[in-house]
């Protein structure tokens, strides 16, 4: 657990939500683990069980590179676990002893360790984990409990606004707060795999064809609105999230953590654009001005941020 | 196989409603306060904490149950208001209480141990692992499930887990894995988590055009229909897109779920209710559909071939297109 200084805003990568190829993942990692300003990587897969046997391979040696490079590395596990294998990939991960990242509530039993098994209503843990953003946590009651078994960050739900992410870590101090600053949002989860039916397939025989569309698969209106992107089973916006806050922004709310989720484009720029931020040595919109110079998959956006429809562009805090 | 007969759980929007389930054969009806705490927060509809304590005095009297859905997410700053819904379902005297949020689960379980906690589907809760923690923490006694999951996947479930199981079987379809779906807040600001409610109809408008109507949420074309064509509700998921050079219903038609024939697979299942969708439904509809499920579980449990169902719900059907949704699991 790395313990932040009291003024200081750390930046986490967090996991890589697209197909991509073990080669990719570990030129990807291997140059953030040497130049990317980032104190805290996550890895692993995160939408698909079907991708976890090309990917598994390439996750020890971009972990040790990582590690190697000084980033505390966060297991990140499925957020929607369904079959034997996929529920036994998130138990072992559980297992680990580095820091893990539960995604859905079945991680939660075997992250809680032994005192887990002792009956109900218990509230002994000692291990800690990341609550990630596809756990609902909406609210000070809900992080609280949480907390009580073993979540130390908090990532709460992409459409939660800026204020309320703020309320609840003023209310809930015990928890670092992270709020999910940069990417593609993910905006929903199915059992059907869209990019399987696009292409006229089932999702069991789906011949990965989401590996094609490294930053998800534009989905657009009928009048060719730029609107969503598939990816597998996820669903995202097609805009880019760059929630750019001014520094005392976050200090005053108590948010301690900015994620970053990682797109095809420049992830190291991205990273020190928002450490400039964070360090107050780049004003908000600046940082908004380079990050729209990045060969970007879609326009930027921060509406959640600011308690309004997601796809809308406010001024920045 | 289980013994017990089935449950028919059925939707009860208003105190009317909640009275025509009952006298339509519903074992239990389900309800939610008017206000954001349940997951049908529509105008005009839902009960005041009076029409709650009449509605279980009359379904009991007629024996039937009634379960209050608390099933939002509690918003920040304000869980009391979720707490104290909570507590009026329980003093009303209901038979369970269905949730989501771990702060209501959490809250219940503390302080009201008398009354039932049903798992809302809300919370997603699709393995043992997941049903077990919510079992062991807050003594869940039955679980929604999700309607993503295919008869097999049930089946499997059932056999690993200890609480009961309840599976939706007519009605809205969401295509989506429920309580994480934020499309409708990304297109309008509200969503089923923060507000109760999807694709809102205050965002929702029509344009009519030479060639015909367009259907629009917010700001975004959500589907087209030719002069003389049925026009839909523009609900985000069942829209007409763009994506990899084909025009398509991409997430799903615009159909509902029509489980009327998979409930002998259900029951095979080891399911334990059978839930019918509708809270935003006139009573009129929710007397016809309940009567036609209560025949065809009626049939299932003396070891009968279902009805007809089809034929009997025949002018029920959104847009008379049904599909059996991802119980199949060609769906996926």
């Amino acid at each position: 657990m790395s313990e932040i200084a009291p003024t200081e805003i750390a930046l986490t990568l967090g996991p890589v939500f697209f197909h991509w190829p073990p080669d990719r993942l570990l030129d990807f990692y291997r140059r953030i683990a040497d130049e990317a300003p980032i104190e805290r990587v996550h890895v692993g897969e995160v939408v698909c069980g079907k991708r976890m046997p090309f990917s598994d391979a390439a996750w020890p040696a971009v972990i040790e590179r990582l590690e190697r490079g000084g980033k505390q590395v966060v297991l990140s596990t499925l957020a929607a676990p369904v079959s034997v294998r996929e529920r036994k990939s998130v138990e072992d991960l559980c297992g680990d002893e580095r820091l893990v990242e539960i995604n859905d509530v079945s991680g939660l039993p075997s992250r809680s360790g032994k005192a887990f098994a002792t009956g109900p209503f218990v509230s002994v843990y000692n291990e800690t984990f990341v609550a990630g953003p596809f756990l609902n946590v909406y609210n000070e009651a809900s992080a609280k409990f949480l907390v009580e078994l073993g979540a130390r960050t908090i990532c709460p739900p992409v459409e939660l606004s800026f204020a309320a992410i703020g309320a609840m870590s003023l209310k809930c101090p015990e928890a670092q707060f992270e709020i999910f600053a940069f990417g593609r949002p993910p905006l929903a989860l199915s059992g059907r795999c869209y990019h399987a039916r696009i292409h006229g397939l089932h999702k069991d025989s789906c011949q990965f064809t989401c590996e094609r569309d490294p930053d998800g698969l534009a989905v657009d209106t009928l009048d060719d609105r730029q609107f969503l992107a598939v990816n597998g089973v996820q669903t995202l916006s097609n805009q880019v999230q760059a929630f750019c806050p001014a520094p005392d922004a976050l200090a005053s709310r108590g948010i301690r953590r900015l994620r970053l989720s990682p797109q095809t484009c420049d992830m190291v720029e991205v990273a020190r654009i928002y450490r400039g931020l964070a360090d107050g040595k780049e004003e908000p919109e600046d940082a908004r001005f380079a990050l729209s110079c990045l060969d970007l998959p879609g326009t930027l956006v921060d509406g959640y941020a600011h308690a309004r429809p997601g796809w809308q562009v406010t001024v920045t805090a | 196989m289980t013994t017990t007969p089935m449950e028919l759980v059925c939707p009860a929007g208003t105190p009317a409603t909640l009275r025509a389930a009952v006298q339509a054969g519903a074992d239990a009806v389900y309800c939610g306060f008017r206000d954001e705490t349940n997951a049908r927060n529509f105008p005009g509809l839902n009960f005041s904490r009076d029409e709650l304590a009449e509605g279980v005095r009359f379904a009991h009297d007629h024996g039937s149950k009634v379960l209050v859905a608390i099933n939002t997410f509690a918003r920040v700053g304000d869980v009391d208001i979720w707490k104290k819904a909570a507590d009026a379902a329980a003093e009303s005297g209901a038979d369970a209480i269905i949730a989501a949020d771990f702060a209501v689960l959490d809250h219940v379980a503390k302080n009201h141990k008398q009354i039932r906690l049903h798992l809302s589907v809300q919370a997603a809760a699709a393995t043992p692992e997941a049903i077990g923690f919510y079992a062991a923490h807050f003594g869940i006694r039955r679980v929604v499930l999700p309607r993503v999951l295919s008869l097999q996947e049930i089946a499997a479930l059932n056999r690993a887990i200890d609480v009961e199981t309840e599976a939706f079987v007519f009605g809205g379809l969401c295509v989506m894995i429920e309580g994480r779906c934020y499309l409708s807040s990304y297109a309008t600001g509200k969503s089923p988590n923060l507000n109760g409610v999807c694709s809102p109809p205050e965002m929702v408008s029509y344009e009519e055009g030479p060639s015909g109507t367009t259907a629009r949420l917010s700001d975004f074309t959500i589907d087209r229909y030719g002069r003389g064509q049925p026009v839909g509700y523009p609900t985000l998921c069942k829209g007409k897109f763009k994506a990899g050079g084909k025009t398509s219903h991409l997430f799903e038609d615009p159909v509902s779920l029509n489980a009327g024939g998979m409930i002998a697979g259900l029951k095979a299942a080891g399911v334990t209710a059978l839930k019918i969708e509708g809270r935003q439904r006139g009573k009129g509809y929710v007397s016809e559909v309940v009567r036609a499920f209560r025949k065809a579980v009626d049939a299932v449990e003396v070891g009968g071939d279902a009805v007809d169902i089809d034929r009997l719900l025949a002018s029920q059907s959104e847009g008379a297109r049904q599909t059996a949704g991802a119980y199949e699991k060609k769906w996926r």
